[in-house]
């Protein structure tokens, strides 16, 4: 029996739909039942004391503040070299075996599992330089995760730059770099800064890099300490340093406290939420910044 | 007097041309030239760790890819590091991952490009964007509190499941569930993106001749995106294979082959996560994680390998 066309074609409109309802449920579900769980922890006292992995009720602030933490350390490091190395590829380099090479070399960073990366760290820079576990070798082995990625959101917010807009620039005796760094990169900024809070997301959920890095402890701190080479101080970075997400999966794997499923339960609706934060931002800081900067050539 | 002022005005040409242009221009490129630098390093590290195993500790490397004998602190014996269990773990998770994500990725990306592109512009887009942003450790979590007890209560129904040993709801296919959620919006994206820049013509051209649009889609549009669609599924196998939190917190780590899909197993990433930990540094069991680690590393780069020999073969569309 053949079916007729049309009806064949009726059946799968509606799969389509049926689909595509299914993943807006699916997300919906997802981030609804994370925050439904752990919304009984969603207060300011969880969200400031210690964790604690012997009694009930600890909280989850340093874990929240390492992660923070973190993503400006790594931002830190990588978005100068990833915005260099991107400037590099979108102006300067030529089409040669060196280009090639270069992009074949952010291909395979890129693609890199994280743990591996996170090996990486820990054997370079955990083992050989002797430091042990700490904040800033986490923040190093992240930076090799988005370095690949920096350069490219670079490489592409400036070769999305109008060519008038360069050329412009360049024909009133402005040198390449000046155009570059005075006329292209204000340019780029709505572009960039959409990537680069997306990125600064993936930073703050990263834990299979930092679990052999910044390790899995890292308390007590005193906030009220501000002498960055103190090992309590929360702003050393040469300390243990536990990320809200690598508490996330400690909880789960060696949590000893009797409550270490409602502990996880209001990290992982925090962390949830933090996402949606990252992604929101991204999208309003996008528009306002590109009616901005960029006027209305790129519509 | 002339020479030298002009030698003079020449020295200062040449020193503006050092501050406007050429020092931002060398530096620029050493950080370019730095990310080989990069590549390099890592590779080579991880290398020579990972080739201790053979070299040093004589382990045979057709052992350690086939051989099932995992037992690198010498409990039953000599020491034997077959990594067969996880190599095997993992290509059965990412295969099983693929299956269930492929066909709805491409269902979303026909949606997405075909059906509305308004909603999939304005609605899922932006969901599927928002997933790729939720940390593997939530998915494990979700896995963990409702994926687990769920397939924990289908397997004690089930009659050809070893009820002693695996009602925990631990298994592979509770990990490959996790991981087709994961690895879902790299494949709709690239899948998206190839619908995206196939030239009009060919859906015009279908419909003049009398083509219903679902004929279109089958017959024409997904043959026709069919290498831009599969650079998508090998990248997304490549981000399941490489998967480490998510797929260990829901797997089980079991040291035996799994028999049904219901059984606990074990990946590559996985028992790097659980073991390295451990592993005293320099010693055969800490030597062979590395190994894995390495064989992660030539996996990954193999996928980026395909993944341009695909795009070279389907370049006759464009």
């Amino acid at each position: 029996m053949r079916i007729k066309p049309q009806i064949a074609d009726k059946i799968a409109t509606t799969i389509f739909n049926i689909v595509a309802g299914i993943l807006v449920l699916l997300l919906v579900f997802f981030a609804g039942y994370l925050i439904y769980r752990g919304k009984s922890k969603l207060n300011l006292d969880f969200l400031t004391s210690e964790p604690n992995s012997i009694e009930a009720g600890g909280g989850i602030g340093p874990p929240l503040f390492n992660s923070i933490y973190m993503v400006v350390l790594s931002m830190a490091i990588s978005l100068p070299i990833g915005l260099a190395a991107g400037i590099y590829m979108a102006e300067y380099a030529k089409p040669s075996k060196v280009t090639k090479m270069i992009r074949f070399c952010i291909e395979a960073l890129a693609s890199l599992p994280s743990i591996v990366i996170g090996l990486f760290g820990f054997l370079v820079f955990v083992q050989m330089t002797g430091w042990s576990f700490n904040l800033l070798s986490g923040a190093l082995a992240v930076s090799l995760l988005n370095l690949p990625v920096i350069t490219r959101i670079s490489e592409d917010a400036v070769r999305n730059v109008p060519l008038s807009v360069k050329e412009a620039s360049l024909a009133l005796g402005a040198t390449h770099w000046q155009t570059i760094v005075k006329v292209m990169i204000p340019c780029a900024i709505p572009g960039l800064v959409t990537g680069l809070i997306l990125t600064s997301g993936r930073v703050f959920g990263e834990a299979a890099a930092l679990i052999f890095t910044s390790g899995v402890s890292g308390y007590p701190l005193d906030f009220t300490n501000f002498n960055p080479f103190d090992s309590s101080s929360p702003l050393n970075p040469f300390r243990p340093a536990e990320t809200l997400a690598v508490f996330i999966w400690k909880v789960n794997s060696e949590g000893t406290a009797p409550d270490a499923r409602t502990v996880a339960d209001g990290a992982a609706a925090v962390l949830i939420i933090c996402v949606f934060i990252f992604n929101i931002a991204s999208r309003v800081f996008g528009t306002l910044l590109n009616k901005r900067f960029a006027g209305k050539t790129n519509n | 007097m002339s020479v030298n002022r002009s030698v003079n005005s020449k020295a200062k040409k040449s020193i503006h041309y050092l501050k406007t242009e050429l020092l931002g221009r060398t530096s620029v490129t050493f950080f370019g030239m730095f990310l080989i630098i990069l590549t390099i390093s890592l590779v080579f590290f991880i290398a020579s760790k990972g080739l201790a195993t053979f070299i040093q500790d004589k382990q045979s490397p057709i052992e350690f890819l086939f051989s099932d004998k995992w037992d690198p602190i010498g409990d039953k014996g000599e020491p034997t590091v077959g990594a067969l269990v996880f190599i095997f773990g993992s290509i059965s998770i990412s295969m099983l991952a693929l299956m269930i994500s492929t066909p709805f990725s491409i269902a979303i990306s026909i949606f997405i490009t075909e059906i509305s592109p308004r909603l999939g512009k304005k609605i899922l887009q932006p969901v599927i964007e928002i997933f790729v942003g939720i940390p593997s450790v939530a998915y494990g979590w979700v896995g963990l509190t409702v994926l687990v007890p769920f397939v924990s209560k289908i397997t004690s129904t089930l009659p050809f499941v070893d009820q002693s040993i695996n009602t925990t709801g631990k298994s592979l296919i509770t990990g490959a569930m996790v991981l087709s959620i994961m690895i879902f919006p790299t494949i709709a994206s690239v899948a998206v993106d190839a619908l995206k820049s196939l030239p009009g013509d060919y859906k015009e051209a279908s419909f003049a001749i009398g083509a219903t649009r679902w004929q279109t889609i089958r017959h024409v549009l997904v043959p026709a995106a069919l290498p831009g669609i599969l650079t998508g599924v090998v990248l997304g196998l490549a981000r399941a294979f490489g998967e480490a939190l998510a797929v260990q917190m829901v797997i089980g780590n079991n040291m035996l082959f799994p028999k049904t899909i219901f059984d606990r197993a074990n990946t590559i990433t996985s028992v790097i996560t659980m073991e390295m930990g451990n592993a005293v540094s320099g010693t055969l069991e800490s030597n062979a994680l590395w190994s894995l680690a390495f064989l992660l590393l030539i996996i990954s780069f193999l996928f980026i390998v395909i993944i341009h020999k695909i795009g070279a073969k389907g370049s006759f569309i464009k």
